[in-house]
């Protein structure tokens, strides 16, 4: 009886359902249909939402930082994270953290923080607090706001403190600004050089395709990290970080061009050689509409594939640099600066927190993978 | 009815030059074609006819050789070496149907795009006559008007075949040029397109260069038959005598391997021995010798003339020892 009637219930549904869904498939165009596929790759998308969980926060760095990147308490050097209680005693008191003590390991003599239970202070929510300081929405509207704070007296270090007192977990909001951002800034300029070079090799070939080629090979072939090294060794210590900045994307661009070019080469040539390109040029089609018009819409996914793939090797190159030293220095902050203290044992042995940074490399480049597999198998939605 | 020479094509020749290597995919190619008729062209796979109809269309350049197009006020001009403003005037009088309707439309487009591209280019036609225009060659060529906001991955082959066709037909040429135009589609869908482009030239005296390898198509559709053979052209003649006493052992040879739809039908196949030759390396003489049956010593030496033989053309030294075999 069940299936009897399931299956009226679906036939009762099938047929105008059904018209509307092809119709709107008939409709389709080109980027409605791989927004289609991209959502059915599940990984893709959880990537995608946890990507622009990031972005969103280290947009508004500054409201979600308790912390600016200039501040530090001396007296809370290598505090280990503050955990954020509900319960005290078996009653709700609701977010809270406890005051910390300072201790001293009678075998080590090593300072450790422990909590104290006496003391309990609440956590307040979208303060106007002076403890994180002033700051600029977007850079642009002078703000106050902090998403939340812990009441005067009381310290609340998420991911712990560093060896000069500052909150990891603000520094690691605000270096994220830097890391995020760094790769895409980049990724542009490699976006301009690229399609640039490869456009020039793919259209026109002959020699202008083998000087170019011979260039992209030269680039290839040089060690990665040694190469960033020698360019951002000649980066002027005394610059200011925006200046830094803007050279480190230059750096890390001049180095990842070549891939993109082959990509927009070899589309060129592939695509010169199908039959609407044809079709478009006897129908009288002077040469650039069909470049802007056939060409180039014909390989932009791919280039938004190949441009999301690139960004996991830009961040990693940031973050390499500025472990090395090489890139941003403190006070301003990244994440390879962040882990920059991490080359030490006594870290890894006695201030594990200091490695959460790493997590957040690891989990933005593995979403950036993610998301560009996902986009990569809905670049061609007629194959 | 009195012809009118429409295009000549003489000694059109196209070289594909590569390191160390050059083909010639066309070799001296040369016919005329009559206002209003349809001249098919066959011959195996890889022996130039795509070539051919390619370099007609200016779709790729040829190496030499001249396509002279008549115009209407009785003028000849060679479209392969016009200028800018003559190419502007005449392109449109030569269009072309693909073979492969997938790859010929461009997927990002809708079909209304597809069909007035040719339009935006060549006329300077409001949006509404432009409208105007594809809806009415929607219509003829059999599309839905409500489809034509579509996109291409929307409509079978058969389907995408007419928009290509009404794409052709947008700028009222003289000339199409039909590529293996039904050869992708079913059988039963071959039939209808195949009608609709004898409909069509009616309406409008087209006149087809209809390249296939299918020959029971090109029997029914053509007029004339031109038969290739590696780059260059071995017989062309009315499809009928043609067809009914082919004069070159390879127009023999090809017809015979032709499917028989009668399962009665005694079929004297003549089996050719060998294989096409690396048309890199053709060999000495005529490029068909080393299959022939019929090859004499001066078949390996000297490449033999299109000549006219009664009714039709032929290269062959020993024109009509085939047929007077029978």
């Amino acid at each position: 009886m069940i299936t009897v009637e399931k299956l009226k219930k679906n036939s009762a549904k099938t047929p105008a359902d059904e018209a509307k869904k092809s119709d709107k498939y008939y409709y389709a165009s080109q980027w409605s249909l791989m927004l289609r596929k991209f959502r059915k790759h599940k990984l893709a998308m959880v990537s995608t939402y946890i990507l622009l969980f990031f972005y969103i926060i280290v947009i508004f760095g500054n409201f979600f930082a308790p912390q600016g990147t200039e501040q530090y308490d001396g007296k809370y050097v290598n505090c280990g994270p503050t955990p954020v209680h509900l319960f005290h005693e078996g009653k709700l008191v609701g977010p809270f953290v406890y005051g910390l003590k300072s201790e001293r390991d009678p075998e080590t003599f090593m300072n450790t923080f422990v909590e104290d239970t006496e003391q309990i202070y609440r956590l307040r929510f979208f303060t106007q607090g002076e403890a994180g300081g002033e700051y600029k929405i977007l850079g642009l509207i002078p703000c106050n706001l902090h998403f939340f704070e812990a009441e005067e007296g009381g310290k609340v270090f998420l991911f712990g403190t560093d060896n000069m007192g500052r909150d990891l977990f603000s520094r690691v909001i605000l270096g994220g600004q830097i890391s995020l951002f760094i790769p895409v800034v980049g990724m542009l300029l490699t976006l301009v050089l690229g399609l640039f070079m490869g456009s020039l090799a793919g259209y026109f070939g002959g020699w202008i395709d083998t000087v170019i080629q011979r260039m992209v090979e030269v680039v290839r072939s040089f060690p990665q990290v040694p190469l960033w090294m020698a360019l951002s060794a000649a980066i002027p210590k005394t610059m200011k970080p925006a200046q830094i900045f803007m050279l480190m994307t230059v750096i890390l661009s001049l180095v990842s061009w070549p891939d993109l070019s082959r990509v927009v080469r070899s589309k060129f040539i592939s695509v010169k050689k199908e039959d609407y390109i044809m079709a478009a040029r006897i129908s009288g089609a002077p040469a650039h509409k069909v470049v802007i018009r056939h060409m180039i819409p014909s390989f932009t996914s791919y280039i938004i594939v190949n441009m999301t793939m690139s960004i996991p090797s830009l961040i990693i190159g940031e973050t390499t640099l500025s472990f090395l030293g090489l890139g941003l220095r403190s006070p301003a902050t990244s994440w390879g600066v962040l882990l920059q203290e991490t080359n030490a044992l006594e870290t890894i042995m006695f201030y594990g927190w200091k490695l959460i940074p790493m997590i957040f490399v690891f989990v933005t480049v593995l979403a950036f993978n993610f998301m560009g597999d996902g986009l990569r198998d809905a670049a061609d939605p007629y194959k | 009815m009195e012809k009118n020479v429409i295009l000549e094509i003489k000694n059109l020749s196209k070289v594909y030059e590569s390191k160390g290597a050059s083909v010639k995919a066309l070799t001296d190619v040369s016919l005329t074609v009559n206002q209003g008729e349809t001249v098919g062209i066959v011959g195996e796979s890889g022996c130039g006819k795509t070539t051919l109809g390619r370099c007609v269309v200016r779709g790729i350049d040829a190496t030499s050789g001249q396509v002279l197009f008549h115009t209407e006020d009785d003028g000849v001009i060679d479209f392969l070496q016009t200028t800018k403003a003559q190419m502007k005037k005449y392109r449109k009088d030569i269009q072309m149907i693909f073979q492969d309707p997938y790859a010929s439309l461009d997927p990002r487009m809708t079909v209304f795009d597809i069909i007035s591209e040719p339009l935006r280019y060549n006329s300077n036609l409001s949006k509404r006559e432009i409208e105007e225009a594809v809806g009415k060659i929607a219509e003829q060529v059999g599309l839905n008007k409500a489809y034509l906001r579509r996109y291409p991955h929307a409509f079978s082959g058969g389907q995408r075949q007419r928009i290509g066709i009404a794409r052709s037909l947008i700028l009222q040429p003289k000339i199409i040029v039909c590529d293996e135009a039904v050869s992708a589609l079913d059988v039963s869908i071959q039939a209808q397109i195949i009608n609709l482009l004898e409909d069509l030239q009616k309406e409008y005296n087209l006149t087809y260069l209809f390249i296939s390898h299918a020959l029971s198509v090109v029997r029914h559709i053509s007029d004339r038959v031109l038969v290739m053979y590696l780059g260059k052209v071995v017989e062309f003649g009315e499809t009928d005598a043609l067809f009914a006493n082919p004069m070159h052992p390879y127009t023999k040879a090809l017809l015979s391997a032709a499917p028989q739809p009668d399962p009665d039908a005694v079929i004297d196949r003549v089996v050719l021995e060998g294989e096409v030759p690396n048309p890199a390396a053709p060999p000495s003489g005529c490029h068909f010798h080393p299959r022939c049956a019929y090859k004499t010593a001066r078949c390996a030496k000297e490449a033999p003339p299109l000549v006219e033989h009664g009714d039709r053309m032929v290269a062959c030294w020993n024109c009509g020892c085939c047929s007077e075999a029978d």
